[in-house]
């Protein structure tokens, strides 16, 4: 099994170099030296080391391990702030943010639909880790060991209070992306998660144009938006989100029994922190559950409305595609086979491919997409109609806690906690 | 009590919803388990499909760019009128730099023995552009040819390059066989 994406590549390689190719690039048979020259060697150096990516694994696993004992047993802000900004310098700076958890989702998704593609031991411990431990004790990951969210934590400022119905309708958009995202990666289009991954320009000190602005303007905006990618962006916060909402362990602000102080209240920057049920709210309940089974019975329907409206746009979404491109190109503006700047279109006419070969592969991709987006909109329905029903889901509570899904575990509110133990 | 029976059934609940997303999480890692291998993937030119399109110079999210050109020796002819290293309609088989097709002067002319010249590409001049690489394999032997270098890639997640190459000429190899040299290849060819 292991040994097909190698065969493939050989083969590939065999194909192109047989004899009709090698014959007519040895137009020049090679010399015989007689002055004693020997052939220089070409230097070929190698990649980073096997053994450096598992101590990047190694080291992942061990920044979760400590965050979770600092955020869980020790309650010290001040070490995951530290913490955070070593995972910061090593897994952004130093190694250039490649490969990172959340453009791993990618990596999975491909070689889950693609059999010939194949991922390295290094890319599932990267994905699969943050996730098993969110499920275990919250979103430890968030905290201190995901350099996207650490960069974002340190230019906080003034953050300011997002009003909460704007905080949750933009909490959906990352589910919108996680499946596009899917929907990409699993056609094989595009990695667009790492395409406009606004901080790896930074990282790298170095990028196109419009993504610096965006990672700028991602900073400037966190200054007073605490966390403003994690929170209505990343779409491996919403895979985190989700898992950590059914933690088996969380961060707690009191290290004993709340005192009702109110001092945590807003040190959260993301809004994160709920409040204790109002008696208002309480004695509602009952009367909510019947528009429990209302709103659940509209789940189906919301599904199949996102599906409609996904898959309306499938050709539109299938057009990122180089060979949907190329054909649409092709078939709507026939004079551009005239163009010879362009590149994509002078290639494609100087190959072996036919137009029919390019037209069967745009057709069978689009309708990949046709399924796709059915599959990608009712899943943004699902997510929509469990969130309708989240809000009408009152739970009693009487303590200040933070909301498992939304909380990064930052620490910052334990450390406004005057309760001791 | 009924308070307590209601927070067991809670607990229960998200204790069930917690193990099913452990299988889950268990299936999707075992079902990308299967066709997993041990060692990285890179990313590497096959000099067979490229096209010299030059979009290596100006696309890699590097810059210069992590492609540089490469010499496979032994397929050189060593010729003095080397299509690679001259522009066509040249004055004069000199080093002159208006007689040199690189745009940053990247190779350098050796005589060697009559009638052979040797042709070196200076990896710290070269910026990946292919016009040597395309002059080559139209006048010569197409020894001159692009390879992604690994001490400088960063290996992103996705080739920006790779994105964007018009033949789809950069694949994805194993860290262990990361070059695609063609003197190799056509060796194997044999």
């Amino acid at each position: 099994m292991k040994l097909i994406p190698l065969i493939t590549v050989i083969l590939l390689i065999y194909t192109a170099a047989l004899p009709e190719d090698v014959l007519a690039q040895q137009r020049f048979p090679a010399p015989e030296f007689e002055s004693g020259y020997e052939l220089p060697d070409v230097v070929t150096p190698e990649p980073r080391a096997l053994a450096n990516e598992y101590a990047d694994v190694f080291l992942l696993a061990s920044f979760l391990l400590f965050t979770s004992w600092l955020v869980i047993k020790k309650r010290s802000r001040k070490w995951i702030l530290w913490l955070s900004v070593f995972a910061l310098l090593y897994f952004g700076f130093i190694r250039n943010g490649c490969i990172c958890s959340v453009g791993s989702l990618q990596n999975m998704t491909l070689s889950l639909s693609d059999p010939v593609y194949a991922v390295s031991y290094t890319v599932i411990a990267f994905f699969m880790l943050p996730l098993i431990f969110s499920l275990a004790y919250g979103r430890v990951f968030c905290a201190s060991a995901c350099p996207l969210g650490v960069i974002q934590d340190l230019v906080i400022i003034r953050p300011a209070k997002v009003p909460l119905w704007v905080q949750k309708s933009l909490g959906m958009f990352p589910f919108v992306y996680l499946a596009l995202a899917i929907l990409y990666a699993a056609t094989g289009t595009d990695f667009i998660i790492c395409r406009y991954d606004p901080f790896v320009g930074i990282f790298r000190m170095g990028a196109e144009f419009h993504l610096v602005i965006l990672g700028i303007s991602f900073l400037l905006i966190g200054m007073f938006v605490g966390r403003p990618y994690c929170r209505f962006v990343c779409p491996y916060g919403a895979l985190l989100k989700v898992t950590s909402l059914f933690s088996k362990r969380h961060l707690s602000i009191t290290p004993a029994q709340c005192i009702k102080c109110r001092l945590c209240e807003d040190s959260c920057p993301f809004g994160a922190i709920e409040k204790p049920t109002p008696d208002k709210l309480v004695s509602k309940i009952k009367q909510r559950s019947g528009r429990f089974m209302l709103y659940a019975a509209v789940i189906p329907l919301l599904m199949l409305a996102f599906g409609l409206a996904f898959s309306s746009s499938h050709i539109f979404l299938a057009r990122a595609h180089p060979d949907v491109y190329l054909a649409h190109l092709l078939i709507n503006e026939p004079e551009v086979m005239q163009d010879t700047e362009n590149l994509d279109v002078q290639t494609f006419l100087g190959s072996d491919r036919t137009m029919e070969e390019l037209v069967d592969s745009a057709a069978s991709i689009q309708a990949t997409f046709r399924t796709g987006t059915w599959l990608a909109g009712a899943f943004i329905g699902l997510v929509a109609g469990l969130f309708i029903i989240s809000q009408y889901i009152v739970r009693r509570r009487t303590v200040f806690e933070p909301n498992r899904g939304d909380c990064y575990s930052c620490g910052r509110c334990m450390e406004y906690c005057p309760v001791e133990k | 009590m009924e308070r307590k029976k209601t927070k067991s059934r809670r607990e229960f609940l998200v204790s069930s919803v917690r193990f099913g997303m452990v299988l889950a999480l268990g299936g999707v890692g075992g079902l990308a388990l299967k066709s997993a291998t041990k060692d990285q993937w890179v990313w590497q030119i096959d000099p067979f499909k490229c096209s010299w399109c030059g979009r290596c110079a100006t696309h890699c999210v590097l810059n210069p760019s992590a492609v540089k050109c490469v010499h496979a020796y032994e397929l050189c002819g060593y010729c003095d009128l080397c299509g690679g290293y001259l522009i066509p309609g040249h004055s004069d088989r000199s080093t002159a730099a208006e007689n040199q097709l690189c745009p940053t002067a990247a190779i350098e002319r050796k005589f060697i023995e009559e009638p052979y010249y040797e042709y070196k590409i200076n990896e710290d001049l070269c910026i990946g552009c292919a016009k040597c690489a395309e002059g080559c394999s139209a006048f010569g032997n197409g020894s001159l040819h692009l390879q992604i270098m690994h001490h400088i890639c960063v290996n992103c997640n996705e080739c920006a390059i790779a994105r964007v190459c018009p033949s789809d000429a950069i694949i994805r190899v194993r860290g262990s066989e990361p070059y695609l040299m063609k003197g190799d290849f056509t060796a194997d060819g044999e």
